[in-house]
């Protein structure tokens, strides 16, 4: 079964692009032949907030991955044993994802009630200004 | 100590017991002050997630958590910041989630 995941990780500043994007490529390989699916994003050079080893800032990649939870833990051990990484953080997200399209889904539902009561109320409240607007005028 | 903080909580939100009978409290905004003889009165505060809609709260947004997080690196408690208690759970597991990335610091400022 495939969940959502995020999964970010924090390499060495020093660190060249080329080996970069084939590290990305290569754990993006083995969660696609895993039957998943992933796409990430380089954030690039960030200071940390705090040291990390000898670190004072890294090269931020972000991950969103849909994988079984296996593949995701290989990654995560491919992680581990590649050198420059620093830092790595994976987040699931789809039960979360779930929680806030259901409270989306209430929220429009309620939005299109109170729609059609207040078009209705409009012209009910409009007819008591205009009233004591008459008098005045006369 | 629970006392205390009960107190500094609620504030000014307290009527006497031998006062008159509650009626509805008017929803939201900042109350009147009291003719209890309070001279200053606390605006009611609101969660910042409920008013603004934000239902998912993602470590990666630093600059959201930082609202939230004191000067020494602390989570702010929610009696100071007025965070609903299902947010405020959300809000400190995403804080602890950037702090884990070095996203934000575990103590002190951010160099």
């Amino acid at each position: 079964m495939n969940r959502k995941y995020e999964l970010m990780f924090i390499v060495r500043p020093d660190m060249v692009e080329e080996e970069l994007n084939k590290l990305i490529s290569t754990l993006e390989s083995s969660l696609t032949s895993a039957g998943g699916t992933a796409k990430s994003e380089v954030w690039g050079k960030r200071r940390l907030a705090y040291k990390v080893g000898k670190f004072n800032d890294g090269i931020f990649v972000l991950m969103m991955i849909e994988a079984t939870g296996a593949a995701v833990h290989e990654v995560e051990r491919r992680l581990r044993v590649t050198e420059p990484v620093i830092k790595f953080l994976t987040v699931r997200t789809d039960e979360e994802m779930k929680r806030v399209d259901k409270i989306k889904k209430l929220r429009d539902a309620k939005k299109k009630v109170s729609a059609q009561p207040a078009a209705v109320a409009a012209p009910v409240a409009a007819t008591p200004e205009a009233a004591p607007e008459a008098p005045a005028s006369v | 100590m629970a006392e205390e903080t009960r107190t500094a909580s609620s504030g000014g939100d307290r009527p006497e017991r031998s006062g008159p009978p509650r009626g509805p409290r008017p929803a939201g905004g900042p109350g009147g002050p009291r003719e209890g003889g309070r001279k200053f009165f606390r605006r009611k505060k609101v969660c910042k997630f409920c008013v603004e809609k934000i239902e998912a709260v993602n470590y990666k947004d630093v600059r959201l958590l930082a609202q939230f997080v004191a000067e020494s690196g602390k989570i702010t408690p929610r009696r100071l910041t007025g965070v609903c208690t299902p947010h405020q759970r959300r809000l400190s597991r995403a804080i602890k989630q950037a702090r884990n990335i070095a996203l934000l610091p575990f103590a002190g400022r951010a160099q």
